[in-house]
């Protein structure tokens, strides 16, 4: 009994902690979406925040600018995007592939430049990682009460670093913002039929310059939230994809916070599940490149059992000229 | 010259002016950096020839994403399928001992198929579940990596030394003999890039001069009016995919036996068809752009690599790369150029 309770936290606790990342860069991939801009470039907006938060936590020596910051250079990208496809009506799938070479090859760039020619950033020092705000309630809780197994296994789930909370709130706060607000009411109302909202005096361009800027704002916190606090480097092959993973997710999720979140989730679960099987808690061993296999054939069988058609915004992908009807 | 031709020559230039910039303003000299860049593809018969050979892949997996986007289909997965193709072509040319005349064909059109048919699967799962190939595909390609791993592993196929299986045999490969005293052995010259070259022809043949291309191009212009003209919208997205993944396997056939004789294992995907998407988005979906832009691609790739000789990144080949791409997505921006060249040859401004 005390093995499975064991090994369900830990199958949990790799869920939160996997799916985070995601969770920023996927919802970053709902804002721009709703607004009706279709983000490929997530990738390359989350690489360059993974970059960034690292290289500015090594320069700063502190996190909270690093994580910050992450989200502004990402955003700059972002802005980017948001004016190939607002001002010049670019195809918005190109312009996203354009942010996937472009963002990787200035962030190691400038590693190189900024570090004696490496595309690996200096580790960040533990103490200047994001904190784990539970880390202290837990631990005087494990003291006090020693081989109680609801306190350790809740500490496993739940002692996890603070960008796990804070993509809850994000999650809460993009939810309220979309569904429960005149903002979030404009967004999705030029999303779906911009004319409509321009003829009743919705400003379709800011509200995209504002969307897909926040998409690039959420996908640097996400590449942050994995090199200065899940791992504490930057190195090239740091994000290998979790990007186009957050957009399968946002798609997953139908383009819509809390199923997007829960997307994330059976993402980081079959993750969770690849570490544990592949871990010292079963008996029996199995290929480690069979388990990695996993989690993206549960993905698909899911997607092929329980999901419909997938519906994007109406508008998702269509540039918006004023004078053109 | 007509409009998209010029724009993609603007949008080079302009890409080359943006990574010149980029290279001031890091401290470097760009026109030595180009210089050394330009001199180590074309200064020695050897940098031509690893220039093509590093072209070769590119031009059949932009050709595969280029092909699915003609019918509306955005094929990310040709990374994966490009490894199927790596895979059944190593795992053919290592396990089968034939006649290089059977055996040969057999490993390319083994490989080939078999990468047609994962592909065809992404095709399947849209057409018949209506998942989004975008998902399938980043999905299959994690896949294909890894299950390539697993099978790089097993004791009937790994080299004990390196990280890989066996080499193929001489029987399955395409190297070209009578061109090594001239190119070198290093450079390994194969028929892959005269088969890319063929299969170009073939496909602008097929998109433009069949009906089955017809109606494929019908079903990417506009999918309900090719529905309700009669064509069988979701046969088409199936086989649009299973051509997408045949193009892209035969690039890792190709790869197989031309340049590398044996799969590796990878910690992460080499990027060929990553790569494939820039060279289809900068070559227009056209298959002739396409070819020339594997070219300029591999060439810039290639080239790059030398500059690292003066200390420059050769990063700095990705941001002019995504600089021309982004710069095709806003050509916008051209528009006065194009409007004064119109002028120049006096036709009607448009």
């Amino acid at each position: 009994m005390s093995d499975f309770v064991r090994a369900f936290a830990f199958i949990l606790g790799t869920t939160l902690m996997y799916a985070t990342p995601l969770i920023y860069t996927a919802i970053g991939g709902v804002y721009s979406e709703n607004s009706g801009v279709i983000n490929i470039g997530l990738e390359g907006m989350m690489y360059v925040g993974a970059f960034a938060g690292a290289a500015i936590a090594v320069v700063t020596g502190n996190s909270w600018i690093a994580f910050l910051g992450a989200g502004v250079v990402s955003g700059l990208f972002g802005l980017l995007h948001a004016v190939a496809c607002i001002k010049f009506n670019a195809n918005q799938t190109v312009s996203g592939i354009a942010i996937n070479f472009l963002a990787p090859g200035i962030a190691l760039f400038v590693s190189r430049r900024m570090f004696n020619g490496a595309t690996m950033t200096p580790s960040v020092p533990l103490e200047l990682k994001l904190p784990r705000p539970l880390n202290g309630m837990f631990n005087s809780l494990m003291e006090t009460y020693p081989d109680n197994l609801l306190i350790e296994s809740l500490s496993t789930i739940f002692n996890q670093y603070i960008t796990v909370y804070i993509a809850f709130a994000v999650v809460f706060g993009t939810w309220y913002l979309l569904y429960k607000t005149r903002l979030g009411l404009r967004i999705r109302a030029v999303g779906e039929h911009p004319k409509a909202a321009d003829t009743v005096g919705v400003n379709v361009y800011r509200i995209r310059y504002l969307c897909v800027s926040a998409s690039g704002f959420l996908s640097g916190l996400g590449g942050a939230a994995l090199s200065i606090a899940i791992v504490s480097n930057f190195r090239p092959g740091l994000i290998s994809g979790q990007g186009y993973i957050a957009l399968a997710a946002m798609i997953f999720g139908k383009w819509k916070p809390r199923t997007t979140m829960l997307a994330c989730f059976l993402f980081g679960a079959t993750k969770g599940l690849q570490f544990f099987l592949g871990g010292p808690m079963v008996g029996f061993e199995i290929s480690a490149d069979l388990l990695a296999m996993m989690p993206y054939m549960i993905t698909i069988v899911v997607l092929l059992g329980f999901v419909g058609k997938a519906v994007a915004p109406a508008a998702s992908g269509k540039p918006y000229e004023m004078d053109v009807r | 010259m007509n409009e998209v031709l010029i724009v993609t020559l603007l949008a080079i230039l302009m890409g080359l002016v943006v990574g010149a910039v980029v290279l001031v303003l890091a401290g470097y000299n760009p026109a030595e950096a180009y210089k050394t860049m330009f001199l180590g593809i074309v200064s020695r018969p050897k940098y031509i020839g690893w220039t093509l050979v590093r072209s070769t892949p590119l031009i059949l997996t932009g050709l595969s994403v280029a092909f699915a986007f003609r019918t509306g289909l955005f094929n990310i997965g040709a990374e994966g399928q490009f490894m199927v193709g790596v895979l059944v072509a190593g795992v053919l040319g290592y396990v089968i001992e034939l006649p290089a005349i059977i055996h040969l064909p057999l490993v390319i059109i083994g490989a080939t198929v078999a990468a047609g048919l994962y592909g065809g699967l992404a095709g399947y799962f849209k057409a018949k579940y209506g998942v989004h190939e975008v998902i399938s595909t980043i999905m299959l390609n994690w896949i294909a990596l890894y299950f390539s791993n697993y099978m790089v592993y097993r004791p009937y196929l790994k080299n004990p030394q390196p990280e890989a299986t066996y080499d193929i045999h001489e029987t399955a490969r395409t190297t070209i003999d009578w061109l090594q005293p001239l190119l070198g052995r290093s450079v390994k010259a194969n028929w892959g890039l005269a088969i890319s070259i063929i299969v170009v022809i073939w496909v602008s043949y097929y998109l433009f001069k069949t009906v089955q291309g017809y109606e494929l191009r019908a079903v990417g212009y506009n999918k309900d009016a090719a529905e309700y003209a009669g064509i069988n919208v979701n046969n088409c997205i199936v086989k649009s995919m299973f051509i997408a993944g045949a193009l892209a396997g035969l690039a890792g056939a190709l790869h197989v036996t031309g340049v590398s004789f044996h799969v590796s294992k990878l910690a992460v995907s080499e990027g060929y068809g990553f790569n494939g998407i820039a060279v289809a988005l900068m070559g227009n979906n056209s298959p002739i752009g396409v070819l020339l832009c594997a070219l300029l691609f591999g060439g810039l790739q290639y080239g790059g690599t030398k500059m690292g000789t003066l200390g420059v990144p050769s990063e700095v080949v990705s941001i002019v790369i995504g600089s021309i791409i982004f710069l095709i997505a806003i050509s916008k921006v051209f528009k006065p150029i194009l409007k004064y060249i119109n002028k120049a040859k006096g036709e009607v401004v448009k």
